[in-house]
């Protein structure tokens, strides 16, 4: 193997396996890095977030004003306010629309490619509906204002279509393809014993989707839709070009008390519009910060409102498709 | 069933039956009569095709991709394989137990009130009847007394023993001719075969039984006739004495002393 001879040979011998055993080690806390760093990234952030909207919450801070106000004057002359209720029934709302769009929609395709297709039209299926999924959001919202936009003016008369049903509509497209891969995942994890059980007993396809299929699998699709929910709920871009972009709660007394033609706010859309234009200042030398770095403060506060929410959301879905492993 | 025996003398008759998976031809040519109210064996080394032949009769093989078959399979009097039988009804009126009991994820209840459901107009059945036939059903196998209490329990929950007598009782409200057993006592310890053998013989002669087995003591034990395959093919068929002590068939009589399988 070594044509030279010697001590050259001993030492070219040692460098190869000293060279083996670095690559080795490099490679390895490489890999490691790598594996830790998404870690890392979801503290940093977490740690980010909370690190600027603290001084909010020590000194501006009054929870009742907060969650219950739905008066947002961050850059009142005179009266600031930080109210977030219309926000957070924004959120909710465009949300509910979203849910009842993407639910039945995503759901029956899910039955659909998992039961009832052949072979090719779910491989077909598949991949259209993982297109659907590399839409930038942007471009959802291009379609919401420019389509949906005139489309709902003209079918309900509504002065504007830029409110809660464009993006609850739209939003709910966004959340079909995360609702319709879990939901298959869920359907098709469902055991072929059960299935051939039934259809031993003479069970049509439909009864096999209803009675055995469907139970089976109902944690599953419950986790499903709540990954949808979180979707919608994050959902920025979109939202911030659909619904109007003003605080309104669309609710009132009178029938039919939930107005699904009005305009209102999300509070992801509050931060993607407001942060460009709300200052970040320093501490003043006495330790308290002038009123304008409140602005900016308060949008991570609600940032900390959304992280917390989806955070809830992801891990009860989670815990549900990790029951679902473990029955198994 | 004393009714059809007189109607009938035989449940399945099938005529130059060929199965294919794909290119692998898993059937050949098989021809037999299996007599109605009796419990026939079949029997073969692994892959022989018995299992194959079995699902034939309810026309399971066709949950598999690239499955062909050529030939008639009569049950009954008439021929599952022509285009307008309706495989719901045959599958109502030949119940299948597999291997491994598969008991849905539903109570013990549902399970056997399942098949009723499935074959019943919406709506149609009264409760008191479902209650009646689960009973029935539940006490016709053995089950009812050890489950009488608990009938909510989920059928998984049970064991195996019971789970493989819930899988047949859940077969009977559907009154089928015909019952096809897919090595039903493989999952089971000796007790439980016991158990799940002594059902079976008292179900002996009011319904027609198939049941597959790899193991010739119980072929033995609870067949009245056997049916000896070798790759594909059927080599004898016979009463299940004569297959064991004196077969025709070298290849019958090599595999049941042992020398290959």
């Amino acid at each position: 193997m070594c044509a030279l001879r010697g001590p050259v040979c001993s030492f070219l011998t040692r460098l190869r396996r000293i060279l083996r055993i670095v690559s080795e080690r490099t490679i390895v806390s490489l890999i490691f890095l790598c594996g830790v760093s998404a870690v890392i990234f979801v503290f940093g952030i977490f740690f980010f977030v909370f690190r600027e909207g603290a001084p909010f919450l020590r000194h501006g801070f009054d929870a009742k004003e907060f969650f219950l106000s739905p008066d947002w004057y961050p850059t009142s002359a005179t009266n600031k306010r930080y109210g977030i209720l219309a926000q957070l029934i924004g959120t909710g709302t465009v949300t509910l629309v979203a849910m009842l769009v993407a639910v039945p929609f995503s759901l029956g395709a899910g039955i659909f490619i998992a039961e009832f297709c052949g072979k090719k039209t779910r491989e077909i299926m598949k991949i259209l509906i993982e297109l659907l999924a590399a839409i930038p959001s942007v471009v959802w919202g291009f379609i919401g204002l420019m389509v949906m936009n005139p489309l709902i003016i003209w079918l309900t008369g509504a002065p504007i279509g830029l409110n809660v049903l464009n993006a609850g509509v739209i939003v709910g497209l966004m959340s079909v393809p995360i609702i319709v891969t879990i939901a298959e995942d869920a359907i098709r994890a469902v055991p072929d014993t059960y299935i051939e059980a039934a259809e031993a007993l003479g069970a049509t396809r439909w009864q096999l989707v209803r009675k055995v299929i469907l139970p089976a699998a109902k944690s599953g699709l419950l986790a499903a839709v709540l990954l949808g929910v979180g979707r919608a709920v994050g959902e920025t871009m979109a939202v911030l070009m659909c619904t109007g972009h003003s605080i309104n709660i669309p609710f009132d007394g009178k029938a039919p008390f939930f107005h699904v033609l009005d305009s209102v706010r999300t509070l992801t859309a509050t931060i993607a519009a407001e942060m460009g234009e709300a200052p970040r200042l320093e501490v003043n030398a006495d330790g308290t910060f002038p009123a304008e770095a409140l602005h900016y403060q308060s949008l991570f506060v609600i940032g900390i409102v959304l992280f917390a929410v989806t955070f809830v959301i992801n891990v009860t879905a989670d815990l549900i498709v990790k029951g679902i492993r473990k029955r198994k | 069933m004393a009714a059809n025996q007189q109607h009938a003398e035989y449940a399945i008759e099938t005529s130059n039956l060929n199965l294919w998976y794909g290119d692998f031809q898993a059937l050949l040519n098989v021809c037999t009569k299996i007599k109605a109210g009796i419990i026939t064996g079949l029997i073969g080394p692994s892959g022989c095709g018995k299992t194959t032949l079995l699902r034939c009769f309810n026309r399971m093989n066709e949950r598999f991709e690239n499955v062909r078959v050529e030939g008639s399979v009569e049950i009954l009097g008439s021929n599952i394989y022509d285009p307008e039988v309706s495989v719901v009804e045959l599958r109502k009126r030949v119940g299948m137990v597999f291997q491994r009991p598969n008991p849905l994820p539903l109570s013990i209840y549902d399970n056997v009130a399942f098949g009723l459901k499935v074959h019943s107009p919406w709506r149609s059945l009264y409760k008191d009847d479902i209650d009646a036939a689960v009973e029935k059903a539940l006490e016709e196998v053995f089950l009812l007394d050890s489950v009488k209490d608990q009938l909510h329990r989920k059928g998984t929950d049970l064991q195996l023993e019971q789970q493989q007598k819930l899988c047949i009782a859940r077969l009977l409200p559907l009154k089928p001719e015909l019952l096809l057993m897919d090595e039903p006592c493989s999952a089971l310890d000796a007790a439980g075969t016991e158990a799940v053998e002594d059902l079976l013989l008292s179900l002996r002669g009011r319904y027609t039984i198939v049941i597959v087995t790899h193991n010739m003591a119980q072929a033995r034990r609870i067949s009245d006739e056997c049916i000896y395959m070798l790759n594909g093919k059927l080599i004898e068929h016979g009463e299940t004495s004569d297959i064991f002590l004196n077969p025709k068939d070298k290849r019958t009589e090599e595999y049941i002393e042992g020398r290959y399988g």
